[in-house]
């Protein structure tokens, strides 16, 4: 209590001291205004960046493997790949992941899945459907909250039921009617129905294999239906693939065994096959990556956050310095008066943070608009986190006593009798 | 031996202040200024003192010494009983915080704080409560009149309404000594009639008052004078009328 009580008059005196040179302090705070500002604006933008790619990637699951398939590159083995006219065999097959679920250990679901892009119509609209067709089990690897109905069941895969869960994408392509559930629609030679709806993942920087989907159908049915080649004809020719599966999500029991595992997953597969026609994509990885990335753009951001500091803490000493030739008098007046040398420091400390606090707050409150004003702008996701505002605070004061403390020794070392006598 | 020494020199309980020839000497090139050269005189509690003598004289030395903002180079000065001469920079800065009131010449209050808060300053070294402190300074200013102007800027106050903040200042902390440089120095001489009416009223009132002046007139509101000259005491009266 009584400290407060001797602190207030200073931080008052301090206060004044702005007011007085409302110009002046204005343009010194400045510096410490962007300081703050750019400190907290990047934080919040960083973490935004960084939540998003966490999320997405945690969306695909911590314990889970994803291998796919993908096109050899045409210099590599003897394949004839995909030349014009002929149909491009690779990939992952069924027996990959029979392989895979029988030799890694720790494997709770394998979980195939063939992406199509089939020709859908509805009436009279056609257009292109991006299809995932998998096994019931997709849904309890990768998390896709429903919205309407029911998802794919292994009575659908058993009967190889012409049943299609679609997306919120999908059904804002293809229907407009208000009960989605039931409606009926055309995917190539077979007519589905709807029996459910989904949320899609949106945005991220990870994408997850069917962020872009349209719906879901049986694998089963899709076999059945239209076979495993996905022929596309274009200009001069046509193109044509064969590939069993387009990809396999392997969900581990634990987190720990996900990296292990995936090494025996490459090992499995590269021994049967000859090109390399197939990727591995461990969420955890790109989790782990995900981290060190962000502790690097947190790096940089801090550097570039620490020059502007800097420069304004700078400025706020340049000035104080000003302050102690202005007041030397009152200087020596208060050391006549009997101020030890250390309650001139503390005075002149605490002016300095006077200013660097209020250049901190005015830089918290352009920190806290800027994020607002980007998510609004570009819809980018940004993430004011409390302790950056903490953190400010702790700027905006550190910086006061860091560039205070040569000014106020400078007062302080002032020679009483020299100083009173100064005009 | 020189404990003997030290206890033949110890003040008695009523000189307020004691010098024990006190020298004090600068280097200015290669010369040796001797400022002063061998002063020696006390003054006792509750009399009224004036410091006499030409420019050169000395007496800024003296005010400096007497006001603890400098240490003599030789000899010892007694303020209420404890040496000044064998204080760091702290110590001195407390003994002038707890013993010492100064009135200035050109007034020397702080422009940015009201008269209360000016008033306010020595007791918040003192650590004395925010209640304390305005309680005190309501008190003081009354004391020398100027409770009517205790929100007011010194800015805003005529020369000598400025001293008698000073001086209400200067009493804040119940100094044992109050020690005045040419307090009349920048105010006329109706003021300044007032002003010495003041100061006699304190002294009246029992305090140590020591007047640092040039002027005889000043000097004469005293009860006795020393007056230097080279950095020696010419004369010394006391009992003046």
């Amino acid at each position: 209590m009584n400290r407060i009580s001797f602190f207030w008059p200073f931080i008052k005196l301090g206060l004044t001291d702005v007011w007085r040179h409302k110009t002046r302090s204005f343009l010194t705070m400045l510096g410490m205004v962007f300081g703050v500002g750019s400190v907290i604006a990047m934080l919040a933008v960083g973490e935004g960046a960084s939540q998003q790619a966490l999320e997405s990637i945690k969306r695909l699951g911590s314990e889970n493997i994803m291998v796919m398939s993908v096109k050899p590159s045409e210099d590599e083995g003897g394949s004839s790949g995909a030349q014009r006219g002929r149909l491009a065999v690779y990939g992952l097959l069924y027996e990959d992941e029979e392989r895979i679920r029988a030799t890694v250990p720790g494997v709770v679901l394998t979980v195939p899945a063939r992406m199509t892009r089939r020709t859908a119509r509805v009436g009279e609209r056609q257009l292109e459907m991006r299809m995932v067709e998998t096994v019931p089990d997709w849904f309890s690897v990768v998390q896709r909250p429903l919205l309407a109905g029911r998802v794919l069941t292994e009575h659908d895969m058993q009967m190889r039921a012409n049943v299609c869960v679609l997306t919120e994408h999908g059904v804002r392509r293809l229907l407009a009617a208000e009960e989605i559930t039931g409606q009926r629609i055309r995917i190539a030679s077979g007519v589905f129905e709807v029996v459910g709806i989904v949320k899609n993942e949106t945005g991220g920087t990870v994408r997850a294999p069917d962020s872009e989907a349209d719906g879901y159908i049986p694998i089963t049915t899709g076999t059945r239906l239209f076979g495993e080649a996905n022929i596309r004809y274009s200009a001069g020719g046509m193109e044509g693939e064969k590939v069993e599966l387009s990809q396999v999500i392997v969900k581990m029991r634990d987190t720990a065994s996900v990296e292990p595992a995936s090494k025996a997953i490459e090992a499995v597969l590269a021994r049967f096959h000859k090109k390399k026609d197939f990727r591995i994509d461990v969420p955890l990885t790109l989790l782990r990556e995900a981290e060190r990335t962000k502790r690097t753009y947190n790096i940089v951001l801090g550097a570039i956050a620490g020059i502007s500091l800097l420069v304004g803490g700078i400025g706020i000493m340049n000035i104080m310095l000003a302050s102690v030739t202005e007041r030397t008098k009152e200087i020596g007046i208060r050391r006549a008066i009997g101020a030890r040398r250390s309650r001139i420091v503390v005075q002149f400390l605490i002016n300095t943070c006077v200013l660097s606090i209020g250049g901190g707050l005015v830089g918290l409150l352009l920190g806290v608009s800027i994020p607002l004003l980007i998510t609004a702008f570009s819809g980018m996701p940004t993430v004011v986190q409390p302790y950056s505002l903490i953190l400010a605070f702790g700027i905006s004061v550190g910086i006061g006593i860091v560039f205070g403390l040569y000014p106020a020794m400078r007062a302080a070392a002032l020679d009483p009798i020299e100083a009173l006598r100064h005009e | 031996m020189i404990v003997q020494t030290t206890e033949r020199l110890r003040p008695n309980a009523d000189e307020v202040v004691r010098l024990d020839d006190v020298k004090r000497h600068y280097l200015v090139g290669d010369e040796t200024v001797r400022a002063l050269d061998g002063v020696s005189f006390s003054i006792r509690k509750g009399s009224y003192w004036a410091i006499m003598g030409p420019s050169g004289s000395g007496k800024s030395t003296m005010l400096n010494i007497l006001g603890c903002l400098d240490r003599p180079s030789e000899g010892a000065y007694w303020l209420n009983g404890v040496n000044v001469a064998e204080m760091d920079d702290n110590e001195l800065s407390d003994h002038r915080l707890r013993n010492l009131g100064f009135v200035f010449q050109s007034f020397h209050l702080i422009p940015q704080l009201t008269v209360s808060e000016n008033i306010e300053v020595p007791m918040l070294y003192l650590g004395l409560s925010q209640a304390e402190r305005k309680q005190r300074a309501e008190a003081l200013a009354e004391r020398v009149g100027m409770s009517h102007r205790l929100r007011h800027l010194p800015s805003e106050l005529s020369g000598g309404q400025r001293q008698r903040v000073a001086v209400a200042r200067a009493l804040a902390n119940d100094p044992a000594v109050l020690l005045a440089d040419e307090p009349t120095g920048n105010l006329d001489s109706a003021t300044s009639v007032q002003i010495m009416a003041l100061f006699h009223e304190l002294y009246e009132q029992g305090k140590t008052v020591i007047l640092v002046t040039h002027e005889p007139d000043i000097a004469a509101y005293a009860k006795a004078s020393i007056v230097l000259k080279d950095g020696r005491v010419l004369s010394l009266t006391e009992g003046q009328p």
